[in-house]
């Protein structure tokens, strides 16, 4: 045994100092960079176009190249009242966005909460039951229900309406499922130690619960921002007037052009389109650490 | 502070599992009882009742005067310390302390104020604001004990409160606790499968084994006195050496040829003759013989393991005695040989 040992040293430190070119980490890097360059040369090229006019645009197609109208495609994609009613612009987009964003969020997160808080921590005869039958709900995406799920909000006189854009979609299998994989990791004696503290059901869900959650809700509140900031075909149908275009939405307004002479504004709706990328990209950037922790982080 | 009655505790699960049979004991004002046994012997399920946290399947349960089965655990008035301890991993160690003060309304000066008094008395006064994870085990201890003590309890509980600390500080935490429950005067009844714990700490040692209670008794009784050759063998390390030996009207118990002991008059046939390791010891003329195979370095003492007329047994001698392994001539120091029923267990 201390022959081994005495021997391995001597052994390894004459080929330390020569560096050796690993190839698996040069082909490992050149593939993420590769990755990262097919993934990023789009947003890029929608930059550099953006900074053209509707002409240049439309007569050459797409431009690698700077060009001087960047300030002035952002402005008017920005502040300049468009679409067929000249009522909405990209601010107002954006506030919309925002507001399906948030809303389809935090609403999924509380569902999803309480769903999973209701089926972990009650003894209730069919939790288990209820679980599954919420889980296969998975298999019903909002496009295979969409006529029924119109129909009803429709009939509620919901349409062009916020509540509309966004109830419909809160009810959230997967953050049913993720809070309630995170909710049984929860020690067993957490709940009895607050138990005999007098905290009820709850204060033990507001006290202890949800500040011990937090990772979770930020892990989840990224996915659904992104997932809801991304809408396209519930709000294209549930709402016409054009007050609630969301920016997703409202790209495609601006490229259709409404007089046959006009030519698409094709350097605002990239503009528009490079708006619509930064606020999910921000978010993910700003919560990427507790990304990591809510869905890796076991210990308690 | 209260008495509390057990009596005919029984429960049994949904599955039919009958976890604690009816059992019945009172705890007087001030003890300290440990409940102690190898695991799922129904002790943690019995203190788990006795919080309230599992319902008692019949009898009755009283913490004071009142019969507690249907309170809540918060109204019971009593605080447990947990085996993982069970501190809110959000909270700093003034609010883990204070949470359930705040949740019983009662105003922030007061609970600040028991905090400290709590916190001086634990040695917590610099951790206050830290949060649990910034603590090592004992001080997390610490702060269970501390949350404990601030809700003024009539009765603490306590399930395997030291098995996460390592033994150094285990010993420590241990004449700790045993002081702080003295000094305060609450009842506590105590969970533990380390018999070392128990024979130290305890006021009064609860056997339990599949369920039943096995003995009740002080330390000192329980070891002197074990009412089952399972109390004898969990109690005390090296467990008590149990022979085989046959009583045949003549009033001794015969293992093997040349090895017999005085039976007690109601010993007769099959009977287990129980010898703790250390009531005997080497003398050149002792009547008893033993072949040596192990020897055991305890540093104060040595453990002598091997064979006695042919069944395996254990002496433990104090470190002065040279030993090897072959052939030890043993005398008995008293008369404390013990005498049990082979087939229920009991002792005769």
């Amino acid at each position: 045994m201390t022959d081994i040992t005495t021997d391995t040293p001597i052994a390894t430190t004459p080929q330390a100092p020569k560096k050796r070119i690993k190839w698996n980490v040069v082909a490992d890097h050149a593939v993420l960079i590769l990755g990262s360059l097919f993934m990023l040369l789009p947003v890029v090229l929608a930059f550099t176009t953006a900074s053209h006019d509707a002409v240049t645009i439309h007569r050459e197609g797409l431009q690698l190249k700077m060009g001087d109208q960047l300030g002035t495609n952002f402005r008017l994609a920005m502040f300049e009242k468009g679409g067929f009613t000249e009522t909405v612009d990209g601010m107002k987009m954006l506030t919309n966005s925002f507001i399906l964003g948030i809303g389809f969020a935090v609403g999924k997160i509380i569902i999803g909460m309480t769903a999973a808080y209701a089926i972990v921590y009650f003894r209730l005869r069919f939790a288990t039951f209820a679980f599954w039958i919420i889980f296969t709900t998975l298999l019903l995406p909002l496009e295979v229900r969409i006529l029924p799920s119109y129909e009803v909000i429709q009939g509620l006189g919901l349409t062009n309406t916020y509540t509309g854009l966004i109830v419909p979609l809160i009810a959230s299998a997967t953050a049913t499922f993720f809070f309630r994989q995170y909710f049984r990791s929860v020690p067993e004696e957490l709940v009895e130690a607050s138990r005999i503290d007098g905290a009820g059901p709850v204060k033990f869900f507001i006290d202890i619960l949800v500040p011990l959650s937090r990772t979770m809700i930020a892990a989840m509140f990224i996915i659904m921002f992104v997932f809801g900031w991304n809408q396209y075909l519930w709000p294209t149908l549930i709402t016409t007037e054009e007050s609630f275009f969301t920016l997703v939405r409202g790209i495609k307004q601006i490229v259709i052009s409404y007089t046959d002479a006009a030519i698409p504004e094709h350097g605002q709706a990239l503009a528009l389109a490079f708006v619509a990328i930064v606020p999910p990209v921000l978010v993910v950037i700003f919560f990427q650490n507790w990304f990591v922790k809510g869905l890796t982080e076991s210990d308690k | 502070m209260a008495k509390v009655t057990l009596e005919q505790i029984h429960k049994v699960y949904p599955n039919g599992f009958e976890a604690v049979t009816p059992s019945s004991f009172d705890i007087p004002d001030g003890e300290f009882v440990v409940l102690v046994g190898p695991s799922g012997c129904g002790k943690s399920t019995l203190l788990r009742m006795i919080a309230g946290l599992e319902d008692i399947s019949s009898g009755n349960l009283s913490i004071g005067d009142r019969v507690v089965n249907d309170v809540d655990p918060a109204d019971r008035n009593i605080a447990m310390v947990f085996q993982n301890y069970a501190l809110y991993p959000h909270m700093t160690v003034a609010k883990n302390m204070g949470y359930g003060l705040k949740n019983r309304g009662v105003s922030k000066d007061e609970i600040a104020k028991k905090v400290q008094e709590a916190a001086e008395m634990l040695d917590l006064t610099k951790y206050l604001d830290r949060r649990p994870s910034q603590l090592s085990g004992g001080q997390r201890q610490r702060v269970a004990m501390g949350r404990a003590i601030v809700r003024n309890p009539d009765l603490f509980l306590f399930d395997e409160p030291l098995s996460n600390l390592d033994a150094k500080l285990r010993n420590q935490m241990r004449i700790e606790i045993r002081a702080l429950q003295r000094r305060l005067g609450v009842t506590a009844i105590y969970v533990t499968h380390d018999q070392v714990e128990a024979m130290t700490m305890a006021d009064r040692i609860i056997v339990l084994n599949e369920g039943r209670i096995e003995q009740i008794g002080t330390p000192t009784e329980i070891y002197e006195n074990p009412a089952s050759t399972f109390v004898a063998g969990f109690m005390g390390a090296p467990p008590m050496n149990l022979l085989k030996a046959t009583v045949n009207g003549s009033g001794a118990a015969k293992v093997a040829d040349g090895l017999e002991f005085d039976a007690p008059v109601t010993a007769e046939g099959d009977v287990l003759v129980g010898i703790r390791p250390e009531d005997l010891e080497p003398a050149e003329d002792g009547a008893l013989q033993m072949d040596v195979q192990i020897v055991e370095e305890l540093g104060a003492n040595r453990l002598l393991h091997g064979l006695m007329g042919g069944q395996a047994f254990s002496v433990s001698v104090p470190k002065q005695q040279d030993t090897q392994a072959g052939e030890v001539r043993l005398r008995m120091k008293s008369g404390a040989t013990h005498f049990f029923n082979p087939g229920t267990g009991r002792r005769l």
